[in-house]
């Protein structure tokens, strides 16, 4: 299959629905492949432990999209103005469990989604969510959430078109993260899990775990695993032209230009 | 542990929760609690705190606004605790972590109605993890002033779905006892005017749009409110009292209700 060459030039047939995904608000107007339709929103998610790269990777699509004129909305984990601040306090004040903890993100999920996600899902925008609710099922289940409860909280979330996960071995992140002996703080070490009491040894010890929970899920929820262990213009490739096949008979704009493009598609 | 680590952050140094330097040695109930039990849950519980094995009892008082509520719980409250009993009174919105930040989000209505469900989820959690189910290993009477249920007829009233909000609450304790205080809309209406003399934007139902009129619509609010908590009699076991009596009245069949209960567990 040739995707790199040039958007998904419509080869498959099937006719676009109005589908509805999730409960409640999850509802909205999906697209399968086939004609371009400037109404219907496209959700990515970007996916993958700290030092995978995903933000990076993220960042390059997303001025790909906006060069071609595309209207873009992007949204990080954990964000959410409103909620922020109150998650951030009862961080450092080292008070959250792991249910509160997932609570408290989830909040912060919820406020974006019904004031942002799903509002410019529904205006036709491609929403690029830097972490999406698999972050939550795989942080909160390593920290010993029932993995069913984590899954129903987040059950309203429309899925996204495509959810690309950034596969680096964990060696490979960690090093990049604790390359410059970065202070780590104490949720982001895990050291609420006791798992060691150094928080190096603890960053590392529960990364692995992530990756585990990562890992065990990319079949059943349908992630796309993209080998990050390459250079990064590489990767931009073939993510550009995964994204593109969302794009049903619209023309794309070159996946990059350069020596890279021939790089990208032996 | 973590004030030996000079890699975290300073305000992390006081992480270690100690979750029972809150609570005064019930020594006043010491010797005649009765067994240990285990601790039941509606939904998953929380995994990572096994084998939960409680000696103390959980009841709830639940009800609107201007119910008489309050008053009863601490009337209740100094009844039990002259009869020997320790007690831990608890509500909604009193968690160490996150009661400021509700007010915030009530103050802002942007916020959307998954999202303050989810903050009144996670300030409910914590007060759950860090005094209710301590003090109830404890031996502690708790009285609850307001529960999850209230939560759950707001989200229900709301629109959102019945069995997401009952999987969210999957985490919380089965109560020993639940108090329903019934109060006819129109006579409640008058209670808050005594009270306050204005009507609370939520309580009023305003956010949801069920009448311009504040008056019209604090009955049509209340009154769907009072709906969703006769569904949920059965279900949970709520014991309605009618709370249109006197104050001394309904005092009386609280007590008696909770007397017989607490003796029966000799």
């Amino acid at each position: 299959m040739d995707q790199t060459k040039r958007g998904g030039n419509g080869g498959v047939g099937r006719r676009r629905t109005v589908a509805r995904t999730g409960a409640g608000t999850g509802a909205r107007r999906m697209r399968t492949e086939g004609a371009w339709d400037p109404a219907a929103g496209r959700l990515i998610a970007v996916e993958g432990v700290d030092g995978s790269g995903k933000s990076t990777q993220l960042h390059l699509l997303e001025q790909w999209l906006r060069h071609q004129n595309l209207k873009v909305f992007k949204t990080e984990w954990n964000s959410s103005e409103t909620v922020k601040e109150i998650t951030s306090r009862g961080k450092k004040k080292g008070l959250l469990t792991p249910t509160t903890f997932s609570l408290l993100h989830a909040t912060d999920f919820a406020d974006r989604y019904e004031r942002n996600i799903l509002p410019l899902l529904e205006a036709g925008y491609f929403v690029l969510a830097d972490r999406y609710i698999f972050t939550a099922y795989a942080r909160d289940i390593v920290r010993g959430c029932h993995p069913a409860w984590v899954r129903k909280i987040y059950s309203y979330a429309a899925k996204p078109d495509i959810t690309l996960y950034f596969r680096v071995p964990v060696d490979v992140a960690v090093s990049r993260i604790l390359a410059g002996r970065p202070k780590l703080k104490y949720y982001e070490a895990g050291m609420d899990m006791n798992l060691s009491n150094d928080p190096y040894e603890s960053y590392r010890i529960f990364q692995g775990r992530i990756v585990e929970q990562y890992e065990s899920m990319l079949e059943s929820e349908g992630l796309v695993a993209i080998d990050a262990n390459r250079g990064i213009e590489e990767q931009q490739v073939e993510v550009r032209a995964r994204v593109a096949k969302l794009f049903g008979d619209r023309e794309t704009g070159p996946l990059t230009t350069g020596p890279l493009k021939e790089h990208g598609q032996q | 542990m973590a004030s030996s680590n000079p890699e975290l952050e300073d305000d992390d140094q006081e992480a270690v929760r100690r979750p029972y330097s809150m609570l005064p040695e019930p020594h006043a109930s010491a010797g005649r609690d009765g067994g240990q039990r285990k601790l039941r849950f509606y939904g998953h519980g929380m995994p990572y705190l096994k084998d939960l094995e409680v000696k103390g009892h959980l009841i709830v008082i639940e009800g609107p606004d201007a119910s008489g509520r309050s008053t009863h719980t601490q009337t209740i409250q100094a009844k039990l605790e002259a009869d020997g009993h320790a007690v831990l009174g608890t509500g909604l919105k009193r968690s160490e972590l996150i009661s400021e930040g509700i007010i915030e989000a009530k103050g802002n209505l942007g916020v959307g109605k998954r999202t303050l469900s989810l903050f009144y989820a996670a300030d409910f959690a914590d007060q759950l993890e860090n005094k209710i189910i301590p003090a109830l290993e404890a031996g502690y009477v708790v009285l609850a002033d307001r529960y999850i249920y209230t939560l759950m007829a707001r989200n229900n009233v709301r629109g959102i779905e019945r069995r997401w909000s009952r999987s969210l609450f999957g985490f919380t304790p089965v109560p020993d006892l639940i108090f329903y205080l019934d109060v006819k809309p129109e006579e409640l209406v008058h209670r808050v005017f005594q009270k306050n003399s204005i009507l609370d934007y939520y309580e009023s139902g305003m956010d949801i749009g069920l009448s311009d009129d504040m008056y019209k619509s604090f009955l049509i609010y209340q009154g769907k409110m009072a709906k969703e908590f006769e569904k949920m009699k059965k279900l949970f076991g709520l014991q309605f009292i009618d709370g249109n009596r006197a104050i001394d009245q309904v005092d009386a069949d609280l007590q008696a209700r909770i007397d017989a209960f607490l003796n029966r567990q000799r």
